[in-house]
C-alpha cells in the first residue's frame, strides 16, 4: 500500500463514525420545494437578520421579518428558515396571522458549519418570498463532546 | 422541572403591537452528537411552540434540532381584546409545558 492510499484509508475511517449525515444544497432545495411545491419563490420583501461572522455556532441570534401590512386581507401566513450543512435541512416553520400585528421572528440556532441560510414567507395570496445570508462559522455546533 | 421566562407587557393600548418574547430552560439535545463512550446521545428537543390569546392561537413555530440549547423565541401579536396569553411547549420525552402571562388593554 502507497503513502497516499493509506492516507485516504485512514482519513476514511476517521472521519466516518463521528460526521453525523449533514445536508446538502440539494437536501436544501428539497426541503425548501416539500413547503413551495412548484410555486415561484420571489426574492424580496424579507429581511434575515444575523451576523455574518459567527465566532460561536451553538447559539446565532437570528431575525426573519417581512415587509406585509398584517391585515386580514393581505398578511404573512408562514415564515420558514432551512440551512445548507446542519444535519437537518429545517431549522423551524413558524405560523403567522393578521392577529400579530407586524412579522417579525426571533430565535437562536445552531450551524454546524459555514453556509447560506434561507428564509422563505409565504403571504395570504399564496405567493412566497425569500431572502438569504451567507454566513462563515469559526466554531461549530453539534460535533463537540458533551462533557 | 423546565424554568420558564416571559417578557411581555402587562398593559396595552388597544389595537398596539406588543412584543413576546419567550425563553425556556432545555438541553435541545440534537441526537447526533457522540456522548463521552463515543455513544450517540438520543434526541431530545422541543417540537412545538405555540401561543394563544383568550384561547385562539396566535403564533405557533415548529423547532428542529437546529434551535439553540433554551431555545427564545420572541414574536409580535395586535392587542385587541384584554386576556390570557397561554404559552405551550411540547416535545420528545413527553414534555409539555404552559405558562401563563395577562396583558391588560385599554
Amino acid at each position: 500500500m502507497d503513502r497516499r492510499r493509506f492516507l485516504a484509508g485512514t482519513a476514511a475511517i476517521v472521519v466516518l463514525p463521528f460526521g453525523p449525515a449533514s445536508a446538502t444544497p440539494e437536501a436544501m432545495a428539497e426541503a425548501i420545494r416539500k413547503v413551495v411545491g412548484d410555486a415561484a419563490v420571489t426574492e424580496g420583501r424579507v429581511t434575515l437578520d444575523l451576523p455574518p461572522l459567527i465566532e460561536n455556532g451553538n447559539t446565532v441570534p437570528l431575525v426573519v421579518s417581512v415587509e406585509s401590512p398584517m391585515t386580514v386581507a393581505d398578511h404573512v401566513k408562514a415564515i420558514h428558515v432551512f440551512n445548507e450543512k446542519n444535519p437537518q435541512p429545517n431549522v423551524f416553520s413558524a405560523r403567522l396571522s393578521a392577529r400579530n400585528g407586524k412579522a417579525t421572528v426571533g430565535t437562536r440556532i445552531k450551524l454546524g458549519d459555514s453556509q447560506k441560510i434561507v428564509a422563505i414567507a409565504e403571504t395570504s395570496d399564496g405567493k412566497f418570498w425569500s431572502a438569504s445570508a451567507d454566513v462563515i462559522v469559526t466554531l461549530a455546533a453539534c460535533l463537540e463532546e458533551s462533557t | 422541572m423546565a424554568n420558564v421566562l416571559v417578557n411581555a407587557p402587562k398593559t396595552a393600548k388597544r389595537g398596539a403591537v406588543v412584543e413576546i418574547k419567550a425563553l425556556i430552560l432545555h438541553p435541545m439535545e440534537t441526537g447526533f452528537r457522540p456522548g463521552t463512550m463515543g455513544k450517540i446521545i438520543p434526541r431530545n428537543i422541543i417540537e412545538r411552540f405555540t401561543a394563544t390569546w383568550n384561547d385562539a392561537e396566535i403564533f405557533s413555530m415548529d423547532m428542529s434540532p437546529a434551535i439553540s440549547a433554551n431555545p427564545f423565541v420572541s414574536f409580535f401579536a395586535m392587542a385587541a381584546e384584554s386576556g390570557t396569553v397561554r404559552l405551550r411547549w411540547t416535545g420528545d420525552e413527553g414534555l409539555v409545558v404552559e405558562e401563563r402571562v395577562a396583558i391588560a388593554v385599554e
